[in-house]
C-alpha cells in the first residue's frame, strides 16, 4: 500500500525540498549557516523558546489575528471567501512572527546586531521594531529605487533606531539589497545574525521562516474549524519569495484544499522562471537564456523579486500547489473593490489575491466555493503611490 | 592530478611565488591583451571572471566591471571563444558563480571552458556539499575545481575543503568580500590551517592591493591572488601596458 506523501515536514538533511533549496553560500559564511541550523533545531524543539515565541506574538505581535466572513464581497463574486487578517498584525503584516521568531534566536546564539534586506520595507519595519524590543542593534538594506518609493517606511525604521542603507548596486530592488545583506554578513558573522524575510536563501532559512510563519495557518485551521466551515475548498495567497503563502499552506498542506500561490506577472517565476541558484538556494528564477537574473517588476516592491522560496517551488513541481500571476492594472482593481465593498485597504502584494480571486470566481474557483485568502498586509504603505497613480490618470 | 596542479606544484618547488591577477572578461574590448600583458609582466596563473549579474562574494569594483561587461554583451560562450583564439601563455582560471553552469547545463559549460583552455574553476558559491556533480563533470575534463578557505572555516572542514581542492587552495586573508578590506588580515592562521592537513599550494587573496602586502602575504604562504586593485585601474582606463607595468611591479617586491 503507497502512502501520500507528506507535505511542508522539514527538508532533508542537506536542506533540500525535492530538488530544490540546499546551501550555495561562500565557506565564509557556511560556520555560520550550520550554526544557525543547530540552534534553529534546538530552540524549536525546546517548550520555553516555543512558549516566549508565542507569548510574544500574543502581547506584542498582537496575535491571534482574526478571520473575517467578506460578506458583499462573497455575495458580489458568488464565492464564499474568509480572509486571515494578518494586516492587523503589528506592523502591518504577516511579517513580524518570523522576526520575533529569528531576533529571539539571535539573542539566544549570543549574538547582538541583526541585518534585514527589505524591497517594500515591511519586512525591516518588522525586523526594525522586533530588534528594539530586544535591544538588538539593526541595519537595513534597501534598494536605492524602494527608499524612493517608500519614504515614510524608511523613516519609520529610523525612528526605531535602526540603519537604514540604500543599495546602489544592480536594479537597485529587493534582489540588489538581498546580494548586499549576504555581503555585509561576510564581514560581521561572527555577532551579527542575518534576519532574512521570506522562505528564501541557503538552508535552513526557507525552512525556519516557514515555521515561524506557520502559526497563521494553525490559526486559521482552527478558527475555520471552530466557526464551522472546516477545511476550505481552496487557500489563496500572494508570493514573492513566499513567506505569507508558506505560512497559511502550512495548516492545509495534508488536507483536501487547493493551495493557490499568487504571483505578480512580473515576477512569476514559476510561470515565468527556469531552475537556477541565487541567493543561496536553488529554485525557481527569471532569468535570461545565458543564465544573467532578470529584473522583476512589479507595481508592488515587496514582490518585486525574480525568484521564488524553494520549497515553493518544490509544491510546484510536485503538483500540490498551483501558481498563478495577476498583473498590476488588476490589482489596482482588485485593492479599490475590497476597500469599497469591505473596508479593508490591503496592501499591494495582497492585492495580487484578491484580484485572482475576482478573476476566476466562477471559473477556476466553482460558484459556492469556500476560498480562504491571506490577507497579508494592510494598505497603508501603498496610498501614496496608488493615489498618485489614479491621480495621474483622471 | 590536474595539469594545473602539477604546474602549480612545479612553480612552488621551483621556489617561486605564485601571482595571480584577476580580470574581468569583457570589461573592455582589448582585455585578452591585458591579459597577456599580465603573463609578459610576470603572472604565473591568470583569474578570468565571468561576469553575474548577482556576484554575492565581490565588492563595488568587480560588480562594476560585472555590469559593464554585461552591458556590452559579454557571455559565457563569447568568452569561451575569444579565449581559445589565442595562447595567452598561463594557465587560466574561470572565476564566477554556480548558476551559470547551472544553467548552461555543467557539461556543456565545462566543455566551453575547456575549450578555451581553461584548466581551473573557481566557484565562490559553491559549497563542499553542493559540488559533487560539478566535480564528476570536471573529472571527464582537465578541469580543476578550486575551494576557498576562510578565517571563519571550522578545523574539520578546513580538512575536507584543503583534500578537495585542486590545482591550489584559496586562501581568503580576511572575513569580506572582494575589494572592502585590505591587508593580510588572518592569512597566516587560514594558511596554517591547510597546511597542517594538505600540501596543496595555498595562494592568499581577497585584501592584497599593494606590492608590499603581496610580499608580506607570500611570506608565509604559496602565492597571492590581486583581484579589485588591478581591476579598478582597467576601470580608469589603464592600456595593455599599464598593466604589464602594474604586474611587473608586484612581481619585482615579491621576488625581491
Amino acid at each position: 500500500m503507497s502512502q501520500n506523501p507528506v507535505y511542508m515536514g522539514a527538508p532533508s538533511s542537506t536542506g533540500r525540498f525535492g530538488d530544490f533549496g540546499g546551501r550555495f553560500v561562500p565557506e565564509a559564511l557556511m560556520p555560520a549557516c550550520l550554526e544557525l541550523e543547530a540552534a534553529f533545531i534546538d530552540a524549536w524543539s525546546d517548550p520555553v523558546f516555543i512558549d516566549e515565541y508565542r507569548s510574544v506574538l500574543q502581547e506584542f505581535g498582537g496575535r491571534p489575528t482574526p478571520v473575517t466572513y467578506l460578506g458583499r464581497f462573497s455575495k458580489l463574486f458568488g464565492v464564499e471567501v474568509f480572509a486571515k487578517r494578518e494586516d492587523l498584525a503589528h506592523t502591518g503584516s504577516h511579517k513580524i512572527n518570523n522576526v520575533v521568531g529569528q531576533t529571539l534566536l539571535t539573542r539566544r546564539m549570543g549574538k547582538t546586531r541583526v541585518i534585514a534586506e527589505t524591497g517594500a520595507g515591511q519586512h525591516g519595519v518588522a525586523t526594525a521594531t522586533a530588534a528594539a524590543r530586544l535591544g538588538l542593534e539593526c541595519t537595513v538594506f534597501m534598494g536605492e529605487l524602494d527608499t524612493q518609493r517608500q519614504v515614510l517606511n524608511v523613516f519609520r525604521m529610523e525612528l526605531l533606531g535602526s540603519k537604514v542603507v540604500a543599495v546602489t548596486s544592480g536594479s537597485r530592488t529587493l534582489k540588489d539589497a538581498v546580494n548586499e545583506a549576504m555581503r555585509e554578513w561576510v564581514s560581521c558573522v561572527q555577532d551579527t545574525h542575518y534576519c532574512l524575510g521570506s522562505v528564501m536563501g541557503p538552508h535552513p532559512f526557507p525552512w525556519m521562516v516557514r515555521e515561524f510563519q506557520s502559526i497563521i495557518g494553525q490559526e486559521a485551521e482552527e478558527q475555520l474549524r471552530l466557526r464551522g466551515v472546516g477545511v476550505p475548498d481552496m487557500v489563496v495567497a500572494c508570493v514573492g519569495g513566499g513567506s505569507n503563502a508558506a505560512g497559511i499552506f502550512a495548516g492545509f498542506a495534508n488536507s483536501s484544499a487547493r493551495l493557490v500561490g499568487v504571483e505578480a506577472a512580473g515576477g512569476a517565476a514559476v510561470t515565468n522562471g527556469s531552475p537556477g541558484i541565487l541567493h543561496g538556494m536553488k529554485s525557481m528564477l527569471i532569468q535570461s537564456e545565458h543564465g544573467q537574473i532578470e529584473e522583476a517588476h512589479s507595481i508592488s516592491a515587496g514582490l518585486d523579486y525574480p525568484g521564488i522560496g524553494p520549497e515553493h517551488a518544490y509544491l510546484a513541481a510536485s503538483g500540490r500547489a498551483e501558481y498563478v500571476s495577476i498583473g498590476d492594472e488588476d490589482v489596482l482593481v482588485a485593492l479599490q473593490t475590497l476597500s469599497e465593498l469591505e473596508g479593508i485597504i490591503p496592501a499591494l502584494e495582497s492585492a495580487h489575491a484578491v484580484a485572482w480571486i475576482m478573476q476566476e470566481a466562477g471559473l477556476a474557483i466553482p460558484r459556492g466555493s469556500t476560498v480562504l485568502l491571506n490577507l497579508s498586509g494592510r494598505g497603508d504603505k501603498d496610498v501614496a503611490q496608488v493615489r498618485d497613480i489614479l491621480r495621474g490618470r483622471e | 592530478m590536474k595539469s594545473l596542479e602539477v604546474t602549480l606544484r612545479e612553480l612552488r618547488d621551483s621556489g617561486r611565488k605564485a601571482l595571480v591577477p584577476y580580470f574581468m572578461a569583457g570589461v573592455t574590448p582589448d582585455w585578452t591583451q591585458h591579459v597577456a600583458a599580465a603573463v609578459l609582466g610576470g603572472a604565473d596563473a591568470i583569474e578570468i571572471g565571468i561576469p553575474f549579474s548577482d556576484p554575492m562574494m565581490d565588492g563595488i569594483v568587480i560588480q562594476r566591471a560585472a555590469e559593464r561587461s554585461l552591458e556590452a554583451g559579454t557571455t559565457l560562450d563569447s568568452i569561451c571563444a575569444q579565449l581559445s583564439a589565442r595562447d595567452l601563455g598561463a594557465p587560466l582560471i574561470a572565476m564566477t558563480y554556480y548558476n551559470l553552469f547551472h544553467h548552461y547545463g555543467l557539461r556543456r559549460a565545462a566543455g566551453l571552458l575547456a575549450q578555451g583552455g581553461v584548466v581551473g574553476a573557481i566557484v565562490p558559491d559553491l559549497t563542499l556539499e553542493e559540488s559533487d556533480e560539478w566535480r564528476e563533470v570536471c573529472d571527464e575534463t582537465d578541469i580543476a575545481t578550486i575551494f576557498l578557505v576562510a578565517p571563519s572555516t571550522t578545523e574539520d572542514r578546513f580538512a575536507r575543503l584543503a583534500q578537495a581542492t585542486q590545482g591550489f587552495c584559496y586562501a581568503s586573508a580576511r572575513m569580506a568580500v572582494t575589494g572592502r578590506a585590505q591587508g593580510a588580515g588572518d592569512a597566516t592562521r587560514v594558511v596554517e590551517a591547510v597546511r597542517a592537513t594538505s600540501d596543496v599550494p595555498t595562494y592568499v587573496g581577497i585584501g592584497i592591493t599593494s606590492p608590499q602586502q603581496a610580499r608580506e602575504a607570500t611570506e608565509h604562504s604559496d602565492g597571492v591572488i590581486v583581484g579589485s586593485a588591478l581591476v579598478e585601474t582597467i576601470l580608469k582606463g589603464a592600456s595593455p601596458a599599464d598593466t604589464e607595468a602594474f604586474i611587473r611591479t608586484f612581481r619585482s617586491v615579491i621576488d625581491e
